[in-house]
C-alpha cells in the first residue's frame, strides 16, 4: 500500500514501510532488555503520578505482563492477546477507579521508554535506525490504540451493566394485598423505560393476579406528551388484561401540563396521593379496613 | 377448526386454541350468538391464553360477539390476554370497547358472577 504513495519532499515524512526483516531482531532486543526497560517504565509511571490507586508491587506486576504481551504484539503482528489481557486489565482496574488518561498515558509511556531505548541502540547508525523506527512505530502506534480502545470498550460495557441494573432497580412491582399491586415510578421516564414499565408491570399482574394496579407518580418531576400518552397505554393495556389502574400522586405542575398538552385522560383513574389510591384500590377489591379500638401501639422511649 | 363452546351452568366458555382465520372467528360469533338464545346463557367467557397475536378483526369480531350476546341477554368477559399480546394491541390501539376483560377464566367466572367488588377491566 504504501509503494503507491507518492513520496514526500523529506524522507522522514515518508509513510513507513513494513520492513520484515528487522522486526525479529527488535523483539529480540527488547526481550533481552526487558528487565531494564520495564523497570524504567514503572518508574516512569510513579514518576508521572499515574496509577496513584494501585500499590508499586501491582504496577510491576501488570507493567511486566503488558510488556511480555506488547512484545509478542509487536512480533506476531497479532493484537488478540493483547487484547485480550487489556480488556481483563480493564475490567480489573475499572472498578479502582482508574481513569482513561491513566491508560492512555501509561501505553504512551510504554511506547516513548522503548523508542528511547531503540534510539539509544541505533543512534550510530541514523539509517539504520530510520528503518528500525519505520518498523516500529506503525506496530507500536497499533498497539497503542488497541489497549486503549478495549480499555474505552470496557469501560462502556460497565456503563451499560450499571444503565441495564438502573434500570432493573428503578421499577419494582409491589403487591400490598392480595390482588393489588403498586407500581412506584421514581425519576424521569422515557419511551424505552415507559415501555419497560408496562411489561414489568403486565407481567407482574398475572403472576400475582393482580385485579387493581396503583402506579404513584410522586417521583416523576415532570411529564411530556409522549410519556403521558405511555402512561394511558400502560393503564389500556392493565385493563386489557383484566386489572383497573389508579394513577396516583400527580403534582399540581405536572397535572397542568396534562391539562395544557390536552391529553385526554378521561379513561384515567386519578386519586391525589398513594393513600387515597390505596384506600381506593381497597375499596374496589371489597375490602374494608377496621381501626381497633384498643391501639396496641405504644411509644416506647 | 370450530372453537367448541362448553356449558358451565348458566355460562358459555369458548377457549380459542389457535390462530383463527377470519371465517373462523365469524363462525365463533355465529355459533355463540345462536347457542346463547339455546341454552338462555347469561354470560360469556371467551378465553384467548393460547392467542399470541389479536389483529384488529379479531379485536373487531370479539366486540361484534359481545354487542350480540348482549342483545340477546348475555354479558361477555374477554380472559387470557397475554402480556405482549396487550402491549402490541395499547401500541396499534385496538379498542376493545363493549368487552369487559379478566386475567384467566377463574376471574373472569367471578366479573360474571358479580362477585369481589368492582375492580376488573373493561376492555376500553
Amino acid at each position: 500500500m504504501s509503494h503507491d504513495t507518492p513520496s514526500l519532499p523529506t524522507s522522514a515524512l515518508r509513510p513507513p514501510a513494513a520492513d520484515a526483516e528487522l522486526l525479529p531482531k527488535l523483539v529480540a532486543y527488547l526481550r533481552q532488555m526487558r528487565t531494564d526497560l520495564r523497570e524504567e517504565w514503572a518508574r516512569r509511571i510513579t514518576g508521572e503520578q499515574l496509577l496513584r490507586v494501585m500499590t508499586e508491587e501491582e504496577i510491576f506486576s501488570e507493567v511486566t505482563a503488558v510488556y511480555d504481551n506488547y512484545v509478542d504484539a509487536l512480533e506476531t503482528g497479532s493484537v488478540e492477546t493483547l487484547q485480550a489481557y487489556a480488556r481483563d486489565l480493564s475490567e480489573r482496574i475499572i472498578r479502582r477507579g482508574v481513569e482513561t488518561h491513566e491508560v492512555l498515558g501509561i501505553v504512551v509511556l510504554l511506547r516513548d521508554v522503548l523508542a528511547r531505548s531503540l534510539f539509544l541502540r541505533y543512534q550510530e547508525d541514523p539509517e539504520l535506525l530510520e528503518r528500525v523506527l519505520n518498523s516500529y512505530e506503525p506496530a507500536a502506534n497499533r498497539i497503542a490504540v488497541t489497549v486503549g480502545v478495549s480499555f474505552v470498550e470496557e469501560r462502556e460495557r460497565v456503563i451499560r451493566e450499571q444503565q441495564a441494573a438502573i434500570r432493573e432497580l428503578s421499577t419494582p412491582v409491589l403487591q400490598v394485598r392480595d390482588q393489588l399491586v403498586i407500581l412506584p415510578i421514581i425519576g424521569a421516564i422515557d419511551s424505552r423505560r415507559a415501555r419497560q414499565l408496562t411489561e414489568h408491570l403486565l407481567n407482574a399482574i398475572q403472576a400475582n393476579r393482580a385485579r387493581v394496579v396503583v402506579i404513584d407518580i410522586t417521583g416523576v418531576a415532570s411529564i411530556d406528551m409522549t410519556v403521558a400518552n405511555h402512561l394511558v397505554q400502560t393503564v389500556t393495556a392493565a385493563r386489557l388484561m383484566g386489572a383497573s389502574a389508579i394513577i396516583t400522586g400527580l403534582s399540581s405542575e405536572i397535572a397542568q401540563t396534562l391539562v395544557d398538552l390536552g391529553v385526554d385522560l378521561t379513561m384515567m383513574q386519578t386519586v391525589g396521593d398513594l393513600q387515597g389510591g390505596l384506600e381506593e384500590a381497597e375499596r374496589l377489591l371489597g375490602y374494608k379496613v377496621m381501626r381497633d379500638d384498643a391501639p396496641s401501639v405504644t411509644a416506647t422511649a | 377448526m370450530s372453537v367448541p363452546i362448553l356449558k358451565h351452568g348458566d355460562y358459555l366458555i369458548a377457549s380459542i386454541q389457535t390462530a383463527l382465520s377470519d371465517q373462523e372467528v365469524l363462525g365463533l360469533r355465529d355459533d355463540l350468538a345462536e347457542r346463547v338464545g339455546r341454552t338462555r346463557a347469561r354470560g360469556i367467557v371467551v378465553d384467548v391464553t393460547a392467542l399470541d397475536v389479536i389483529d384488529s378483526f379479531a379485536a373487531r369480531a370479539l366486540g361484534a360477539i359481545a354487542a350480540t350476546a348482549k342483545l340477546r341477554g348475555a354479558k361477555t368477559v374477554l380472559v387470557g390476554i397475554q402480556p405482549d399480546v396487550a402491549m402490541a394491541m395499547v401500541q396499534f390501539q385496538l379498542d376493545l370497547a363493549p368487552l369487559k376483560t379478566a386475567l384467566d377464566l377463574e376471574e373472569g367466572l367471578a366479573v360474571l358472577q358479580g362477585s369481589g367488588g368492582e375492580a376488573g377491566g373493561d376492555g376500553r
